[in-house]
């Protein structure tokens, strides 16, 4: 079984947002496998432990994804690939990463490729559906739950709060919903072996691709913070008086209710 | 230039969703006066298009199959991609839903287009449109514009005004035949476990609740204040992890991305984490104990008090608000 997971390095949750120069600062910023990636990894090891094959990660990155690379090798993944493709182009929309990586995946034998629904950063969601078509295998979005028997697949997917049980087969590519399982924190023999395990880097010229080949369809000309919002009024009083003029306050002065 | 743009409607229960009435105020707005097409899916659907027309649809293409009772990538693909076909369209805009988001990537790999996702507003019109979206679940925003023909966006449901419904107006509907084929999911059941029937993403009022809700149970007030209100009731991460509740209702930068007309966090500290998934609501009411809690920095209205004391209180008060009104 041919395993691969979709990992992006992403801004740590807990970092604010600050822009210098029309562009997000990420000096000084904690970076983390994208909270979403981390579920796909985990379900991709517990698929291969339990149906064999390898599981390979894959990051389009700088220099610096490496580090994220050999946490998921620390949680058990077998080997993994970073492409740079930092020094060949500015910008990459979501269609120049799902074409990079079917680039490189279209010769290899691709049974399963987990990815999370939506990184955390740009927030599209649009890279799985799209990787799945330009290879032309299916997809299922958001999963909470994956059943692998032979190559039949039963798959639970979370739509807005419903669930919904779904049967497909491979080959497949499934993204990763909260709920999906529990991410284990890679343990310390773990971290050693994952510094042994091979790390393949590339760049687009290794991928028979060209800047024009990956060309964003979509720019981005501004970024920008929204004003911080201002504390507003503490009530006061008892709490009886305070639930009184709240509700008279959301009635006559908002207008919510 | 007045452009064709044509709109993925969708149906919850046999009714059009809000989110499509926004989508149609979108493409009219790209439009500039041109036509603006709305594509309805489904097994049984023509009873509501007459509604398509009373919020500024143009024309609807109607393309119905019994393998589009259930939305599947694959039949809505098909079905989508006929219908462009026809049409040849300037643009697509689909609402930012579970549908939205899973169907419009494929599409647009498949039309060789770019895609901006999650759109909350559009500055200018025609040709010199360019869309605002949430970056990093809300902390920061970027605009963007497309050079690829079709343009293609999602609306994030709540953001964009629909146009005032005209009663009575009508328009001329049409139907596609298209033959729906090679399924490779099966949609075997659906379970629905979102709560008093409002969906989260769409609902006008949220009431959310964190770790001062203390157990599954202590969520039940909050139910009862959101459906008095109409609205749906989501949490904080802390909550979830503490299992009161389900990982669907989480509210945060992992999580849901709302922004309601009114917000009321009970119980919730205000996470930085959190703050991402709902500080862009319109107004915010905070409930906590703890003065110094960092929900009532981002709270337009704070109550300092135990939620268990508060909220029962709220939920009386609205009774009789209903009750005088």
């Amino acid at each position: 079984m041919n395993i691969y997971v979709l990992v992006k390095r992403t801004f740590d949750t807990e970092e604010k947002i600050v822009i210098s120069g029309g562009s997000i600062q990420e000096d000084g910023a904690e970076f983390i496998i994208n909270p979403y990636d981390e579920y796909a990894i985990e379900e991709a090891i517990k698929v291969r432990d339990s149906a064999g094959g390898e599981v390979t990660v894959i990051t389009i990155g700088n220099d610096e994804s490496e580090k994220q690379l050999r946490t998921a090798l620390a949680m058990g993944a077998d080997k993994a690939v970073l492409i740079n493709a930092e020094e060949d182009v500015e910008a990459l929309d979501q269609f120049s990463v799902a074409k990079i990586l079917s680039e490189y995946l279209k010769d290899k034998e691709v049974d399963l490729i987990f990815g999370g629904n939506v990184a955390i950063d740009g927030g599209s969601g649009q890279v799985g559906p799209r990787l799945a078509e330009l290879l032309g295998i299916n997809y299922v979005t958001t999963i909470t739950s994956f059943e692998l028997s032979g190559t039949d697949v039963k798959i639970v997917r979370d739509v807005e709060g419903d669930s919904e049980e779904l049967t497909t087969s491979l080959p497949l590519l499934v993204t990763a919903q909260q709920g999906l399982n529990e991410p284990r924190y890679p343990s310390l023999p773990g971290i050693m072996k994952a510094k042994k395990k091979p790390l393949e880097e590339l760049e687009l010229d290794d991928l028979d691709l060209d800047e024009d080949d990956v060309e964003p369809k979509i720019k981005t000309v501004e970024v920008f913070l929204t004003a911080e919002k201002q504390a507003g009024r503490v009530l006061e009083g008892e709490i009886a008086e305070q639930a009184k003029e709240l509700i008279s306050l959301l009635h006559s002065e908002a207008k919510v209710i | 230039m007045s452009k064709k743009v044509v709109v993925l409607a969708e149906t919850r229960d046999n009714s059009l969703r809000n989110v499509s009435f926004e989508a149609i105020g979108a493409a009219k707005t790209i439009s500039e006066g041109g036509e603006v097409v709305v594509a309805l899916f489904g097994s049984d659907v023509s009873a509501v298009a007459d509604e398509l027309f009373e919020y500024g649809a143009d024309r609807v293409v109607i393309v119905e199959h019994p393998h589009l009772k259930y939305y599947t990538a694959d039949g809505y693909n098909q079905a989508f991609l006929a219908v462009v076909e026809q049409e040849n369209p300037d643009a697509i805009v689909f609402g930012h839903t579970a549908l939205g988001k899973d169907l419009s990537p494929k599409v647009a790999s498949r039309l060789d287009t770019g895609l901006i996702s999650d759109v909350t507003s559009i500055e200018g019109s025609g040709d010199s449109a360019e869309f605002i979206r949430p970056i990093y679940s809300g902390k920061a925003f970027e605009r963007v514009v497309s050079d690829s023909k079709p343009l293609f966006i999602t609306v994030r449901p709540n953001n964009i005004a629909p146009l005032d419904q005209q009663v009575g107006k009508g328009g001329s509907t049409e139907k596609l035949t298209v033959d729906i084929t090679n399924l490779r999911t099966i949609v075997e059941n659906v379970v629905r476990k979102a709560t008093d029937g409002v969906d989260l993403s769409e609902a006008k009022v949220v009431v959310a609740g964190g770790r001062g809700v203390k157990s599954s149970e202590g969520f039940e007030p909050l139910h009862e204040l959101a459906k008095l209100l109409g609205g749906a009731v989501g949490a904080s991460r802390g909550a979830c992890d503490a299992d009161y509740c389900d990982y669907s209702l989480q509210i945060g930068q992992t999580g849901k991305v709302v922004t309601p007309d009114l917000y009321i966090a009970a119980g919730i500290s205000g996470a930085i984490q959190h703050l991402a998934g709902m500080s862009n609501s319109k107004i915010i009411v905070a409930i906590n104990k703890d003065p110094e809690a960092n929900i009532f920095k981002v709270a337009d209205y704070g109550i300092v008090g135990d939620l268990f004391d508060v909220v029962p209180l709220l939920i009386e008060e609205i009774k009789a608000l209903k009750i005088n009104a």
